[in-house]
């Protein structure tokens, strides 16, 4: 399978996007709305055209400033999957897939399950059957690279689950260079092999999901993949850790390495919730008032004081957490990562 | 409102109108109407259509100056363009002896009448046509690109069937104004039986001749017209065959 190579700046209306990427596998564009994520499978599939750069899949190359090469939509081999999926409301299904390419749309309807649908007009469709529909159309085309903005976005909470499993599955088994974008980092995380960062058309971070957890490149990278980012300033400490005394007034301690203006990384799933805390010069310890509590499946988001901790739920009943009651939340030192302080704060 | 309508059908007797319909003056007015009405709405669509997707689509300097100038003769009294086109095209006029050269007389014929229709109502249908261009779903446009299909079989395959209900709209309009034309025609192309004498020049023709009930019985003719227009456009965007439906009328955004 050929990759996909794309490596171009457009200056959009307030900052110059500028992206750097080689696509074999399935990669994940993630950021804020606005970040200029959409514009970047804009320009892949030639409906933006760059102002710099080249873009070329394996041999064939659809874009090349320098040689003021660029190819038409209609002539690069490439599957865009519309975050609102852009059907055609004036045809049924059947037509919508047959649009790219009649071969071999029985097969696709087959594939996607959606033959019972092939006459249904595509407005009667539910927003999974939309999504099967709009990924078949554009397989249809037999493209060499497969774009998906927002895949899940316009799906409600219960079945992007199930959708999410689906599009995982179908991407394993297509292995087409994938690129795809989001704004949650749950679904990119779940559905790429390596995931983006991409921040006012910057990408700041580009790497394998378990990869950015363990070694976020800067705050906002980390508080996007979930973590509390706590802010303070950073000094030597004793056994070799460093002290930080964060904004809030209290004091925790890191493994890492770090002096000056900092922001420490927890993620919540290191946090544990007592009612105390058994003394340990390797864990750090806040104490707090809890201020909500969410369930999510069998896990509950905990907001204490300034941290928010992810527990069991089996846990948190035992404990008989309720939301004004005072607890401690602590979390190891070495659990405790540090990155340089960044002007983006937290999303 | 009303009123005056009803009123064409029932100040003569029912069986006058319909005997005034075999009048040679009845029948020229009608074919030449139906003719230039009929080339004049052809012209417009050919040329129509592709100006209006080629404004609505694209952003240019001097833009809202050439949407300006095809509206103008919406906002212009008909005596007017009509004048105005005597001035410009008549044998006299400023491009006359250009048209004389290439063997075109415009004056006083059908084909003075087929442009002093198309002017007039021409734009109708021009200006509905952007605004119902503009309004198509641009996603819905660069789906098609990225599905393989070049410019040409989007603006066939998808642009223009989710314009249907605009257009159609639209051209009835233009149909309805093209029919019913008479200060530019009159000036530019005059009166004529079986020449350029249009129903509605008729009905004044007839009118100053003190032929009431030949000028009622072009009058009712011009009624039934009228209401086939306006039939056949709230059915041409309302009923379609319900896999057909124009969806730039109902559904025009496929969001969930």
């Amino acid at each position: 399978m050929a990759a996909l190579e794309a490596a171009f700046g457009i200056p959009l209306r307030s900052f110059r996007l500028g992206v750097e990427l080689a696509v074999e596998g399935t990669v994940a564009l993630v950021g804020p709305s606005g970040a200029g994520k959409t514009t970047v499978l804009r320009a892949v599939a030639g409906l933006v055209k760059p102002a710099s750069g080249r873009i070329a899949l394996g041999d064939e190359t659809w874009f090349d400033a320098e040689a003021k090469l660029f190819l038409q939509p209609d002539e690069r081999r490439v599957g865009l999957v519309f975050q609102e999926y852009a059907l055609f409301p004036h045809m049924n299904v059947r037509q919508n897939v047959a649009y790219a390419g009649r071969a071999r749309v029985d097969e696709y309807l087959e594939r996607f399950r959606i033959s019972h649908l092939a006459r249904a007009r595509v407005t009667e469709l539910s927003g999974g059957e939309r999504q099967r529909v709009a990924l078949a159309r554009a397989l249809a085309r037999d493209p060499g690279v497969l774009l998906l903005d927002e895949p899940l976005a316009a799906l409600d909470a219960h079945t992007k689950v199930a959708v999410r499993g689906e599009l995982q599955e179908l991407l394993r088994e297509l292995g087409l260079p994938t690129l795809l974008v989001t704004h949650d980092y749950e679904d990119a995380a779940a559905l790429a092999d390596r995931v983006g960062v991409i921040v006012d058309g910057e990408l700041r971070q580009l790497a394998a999901p378990q990869e950015m957890v363990a070694e976020p490149a800067d705050g906002f990278v980390a508080a996007f993949t979930g973590a509390n980012l706590l802010h303070g300033n950073a000094r030597h400490g004793p056994n070799g850790l460093t002290e930080i005394v964060l904004d809030s007034g209290d004091t925790i301690f890191s493994a890492d390495e770090g002096t000056g203006r900092v922001e420490a990384v927890v993620y919540p799933w290191e946090v544990s919730i007592g009612h105390d805390h058994l003394p340990d010069s390797a864990q750090n310890v806040l104490r707090g008032e809890i201020r909500s509590l969410s369930y999510v499946g069998n896990r509950v988001r905990v907001r204490i004081g300034i941290l928010t901790a992810e527990v069991t739920a089996a846990s948190a009943e035992k404990l008989g957490l309720a939301v004004g009651m005072p607890a401690v939340a602590s979390f190891k030192a070495t659990g405790t990562r540090l990155v340089s302080s960044t002007s983006s704060g937290s999303r | 409102m009303v009123f005056p309508i009803v009123a064409i059908f029932f100040h003569v007797p029912l069986s006058t109108l319909l005997h005034q319909l075999t009048n040679p003056v009845v029948t020229d007015a009608l074919i030449v109407s139906l003719k230039t009405v009929a080339i004049s709405q052809f012209v417009t669509i050919l040329f129509g259509t592709p100006t209006a997707w080629f404004l609505a689509s694209h952003r240019f300097r001097g833009r809202s100056l050439a949407i300006t100038l095809v509206e103008i003769p919406i906002v212009l009294p008909p005596a007017v363009a009509g004048l105005g086109l005597l001035v410009a095209y008549g044998r006299l006029g400023l491009l006359g002896g250009t048209f004389d050269f290439l063997g075109i007389n415009v004056a006083f014929n059908q084909t003075a009448v087929v442009f002093a229709i198309t002017l007039v109502a021409g734009p109708f249908y021009v200006r509905q046509a952007i605004a119902t261009f503009e309004s198509v779903d641009q996603n819905m446009v660069a789906a098609s690109r990225t599905l393989g299909a070049g410019a040409l079989r989007t603006f066939f395959r998808v642009t223009v069937p989710l314009s249907r209900g605009g257009l159609l709209a639209g051209e009835s309009l233009s149909l309805a104004r093209g029919l019913g034309e008479f200060g530019a025609t009159i000036l530019f192309a005059g009166s004529f039986q079986g020449r350029t004498q249009t129903l509605p020049l008729a009905v004044y023709n007839q009118f100053e001749a003190v032929q009431i009930p030949t000028a009622l019985a072009i009058s009712a003719l011009l009624v039934v017209l009228s209401l086939a227009i306006l039939l056949i456009l709230k059915v041409g965007v309302l009923w379609q065959p319900s896999r057909q439906r124009s969806a730039s009328l109902f559904d025009r955004s496929v969001s969930v």
